[in-house]
């Protein structure tokens, strides 16, 4: 379902400090299907997932979502995207401090324009599935790491995209956090979701629920 | 509710919530701000107001004054200068009146004792303006002594307190009957302070007031419209001189505001990096920061108003006494009534309102169309 085409990114380019973080990526990523970007740090794995999330444009080669190309695509649209079809999970989880896990789980639904009580019906039942309901009225500057990820994750899912897409997801978590964080991944597959994520945890890249492992190191396919 | 009203509730919400987030900066902000436009408003509605009083003043005023010049000073005027302009062309009437000033050491105030021209009071009594009434606390019945020009004393009893529709006019007034007048000033009948005409046609007044000087060369006649003029550039005087003053003030105002709108914290920057990557327009962001500018400066500018209004109605605006020194010796206590005015209030909403808010959008937008995927590094 999502394709890339020979894809490469540039960053300052033109510039003395011109660095390209993607050299010529094609890749096939499955739908419903959980894929890995695994590679050192530095490979260029964030850039890929960032290309792949339309949160940056390619500087050359092509991205395409259900055989559409979208890297020419206006902003509007590629928004749009972000909106309906991707859900992210950043390494740093990136929730707006200072409001509440509802209100940030929320967050990505306010531009549809939903009653409060459509959108908090929403963001309990995925708090309640995520073992959160009980911090719903929590500052999220008061979650421990575990449950700001699945904050995260609560907020990633809210508007019900097809495609999650999660960068490192374990590299702030124990073991038994990890585990719990695959517990999620295999429900996620199950309700027919597509996942991609970067790691280079082997209890990622070996766990079961991981149906693709793909190489990287210096921007290009290992 | 339509979706498009749901959405700008939210970014209402939302906003509300990042205002609380940044308390301290947010207060700061709003606290100068609503300084600057009560400064402003301040002065806006006390210039109004003393214009209106003016007005007021005026229109009572006649539409010729003839005061007589005795060495280059005013002086009494002569019973017969009276007669003669009653018989001026174009005269309708001719009147003489009698008002002088009386140095009140106690209230350390010029009163303006007056004879009406209709309706005076009988003698032995007198109508009292309400700062007057109110200081010496005088009721209807209660007698006031004041010192005659040779000294002795001289009661009158209160006969009634004159309403405060206009506190200039009326502050410092006595009226008292013609007789009384004379005895207490000790001038004798046939003289008058000065002599009004009322003219038969508007556009003939220049015409008449030309003849009164030429069949009496002693006189001066004073034109109302004149006075007018001259109370009107006096106001915007006072109030230009003030408001250059003040620019200094609110160009350090726009500088501050200018800079905390448009100087992004990193905080913020990121936040609007989030919002952008989870699927936010970048017409929700600026929507939303609009809506922000808009609450601050709104609830700011509310603020400014009503206290300028209060500053104005119920303290004289007392902190502009020292640049407005002249009127406030004449009259020691004064009640002004402001003059709201939409057109004044839209200006100065427009003023302070609008730059603020484009202040706040320009840096948010430069932020809002960069690439998102920032957001992925943090
Ligand atoms: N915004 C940027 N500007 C300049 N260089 C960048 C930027 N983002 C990433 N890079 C560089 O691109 C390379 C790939 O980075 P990244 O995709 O984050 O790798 P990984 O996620 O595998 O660690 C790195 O050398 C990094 O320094
Ligand atoms: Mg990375």
């Amino acid at each position: 379902m999502i394709e890339l085409m020979d894809v490469r990114k540039a960053f300052n380019q033109g510039r003395h400090n011109e660095l390209w973080a993607v050299r010529g990526v094609s890749l096939q990523v499955p739908a419903q299907q959980v894929t890995v970007l695994r590679g050192p740090s530095g490979s260029g794995k964030t850039t890929l997932l960032t290309l792949v999330g339309c949160l940056a444009r390619p500087t050359s080669g092509r991205v395409r979502l259900h055989g559409r190309d979208v890297s020419g695509m206006t902003e509007r649209f590629l928004t749009g995207l972000r909106r309906q079809t991707f859900g992210f999970v950043f390494q740093q989880f990136n929730l707006v401090r200072g409001l509440t896990v509802e209100q940030n789980v929320m967050l990505p639904a306010y531009p549809l324009g939903l009653t409060r009580r459509d959108l908090r019906r929403r963001a309990h039942g995925l708090l309640e599935s995520l073992d959160l309901a009980e911090h719903a009225q929590a500052r999220v500057e008061w979650l421990s790491g575990g449950q700001a990820q699945r904050a995260a994750i609560a907020r990633a899912l809210v508007n019900d995209p097809d495609v999650i897409l999660a960068d490192e997801p374990t590299a702030n978590l124990d073991t038994e956090l990890s585990r719990r964080f695959l517990d999620i991944v295999r429900d996620l597959k199950a309700q027919g979701k597509t996942l991609l994520m970067t790691s280079h945890d082997p209890l990622i890249c070996q766990a079961p629920e991981v149906d693709l492992v793909v190489g990287l190191r210096d921007g290009q396919l290992d | 509710m339509t979706p498009w009203l749901q959405r700008q509730r939210h970014l209402i919400d939302f906003t509300v919530e990042a205002l609380a987030r940044r308390k301290g900066r947010n207060l700061a902000l709003l606290v100068v701000y609503a300084l600057m436009v009560f400064v402003l408003a301040s002065v806006l509605l006390f210039s109004q107001a003393l214009r209106r009083e003016a007005a007021l003043l005026l229109a009572q005023a006649p539409e010729i004054t003839v005061q007589r010049l005795v060495a280059g000073r005013m002086d009494l005027v002569p019973a017969a200068h009276l007669e003669r302009l009653a018989g001026l062309r174009g005269v309708a009437s001719a009147q003489g009146r009698l008002w002088g000033y009386y140095y009140d050491p106690a209230t350390q105030a010029n009163y303006t004792l007056m004879v009406p021209l209709t309706d005076p009071p009988p003698p032995g009594t007198m109508q009292v303006g309400p700062t007057l009434a109110r200081f010496w606390r005088l009721g209807v019945g209660d007698v006031l002594s004041l010192r005659t020009h040779d000294g002795r004393a001289f009661p009158l009893s209160v006969q009634g307190i004159l309403p405060t529709d206009s506190a200039l006019v009326a502050a410092d007034l006595v009226l008292i009957a013609e007789a009384d007048f004379r005895a207490f000033f000790g001038i004798p009948a046939g003289l008058y302070t000065d002599l009004v005409l009322k003219v038969r046609n508007p556009r003939e007044v220049a015409k008449v007031a030309q003849k009164v000087q030429r069949d009496l060369p002693d006189t001066r006649p004073i034109i109302r419209e004149e006075i007018l003029r001259t109370y009107a550039a006096l106001f915007d005087w006072r109030e230009g001189m003030v408001m250059v003053l003040l620019s200094g003030a609110v160009l350090a105002f726009m500088i501050l505001a200018w800079d905390k709108a448009s100087g992004l914290s990193a905080e913020e920057r990121r936040e609007i990096g989030v919002l952008k990557a989870i699927g936010w327009e970048t017409s929700d962001i600026l929507a939303m920061k609009l809506w922000e500018g808009l609450l601050v400066s709104v609830f700011a500018f509310l603020l400014g108003y009503l206290a300028a209004y209060v500053h104005v109605a119920a303290f004289s605006a007392s902190l502009f006494v020292p640049v407005l020194k002249g009127w406030s010796v004449l009259y020691p206590d004064f009640a002004l009534t402001p003059q709201v005015d939409p057109f004044q209030v839209f200006t100065l909403f427009f003023l302070t309102v609008f730059p603020y808010a484009l202040a706040t959008l320009v840096p948010v937008w430069r932020s809002a169309v960069a690439d998102p995927d920032a957001v992925m590094r943090q």
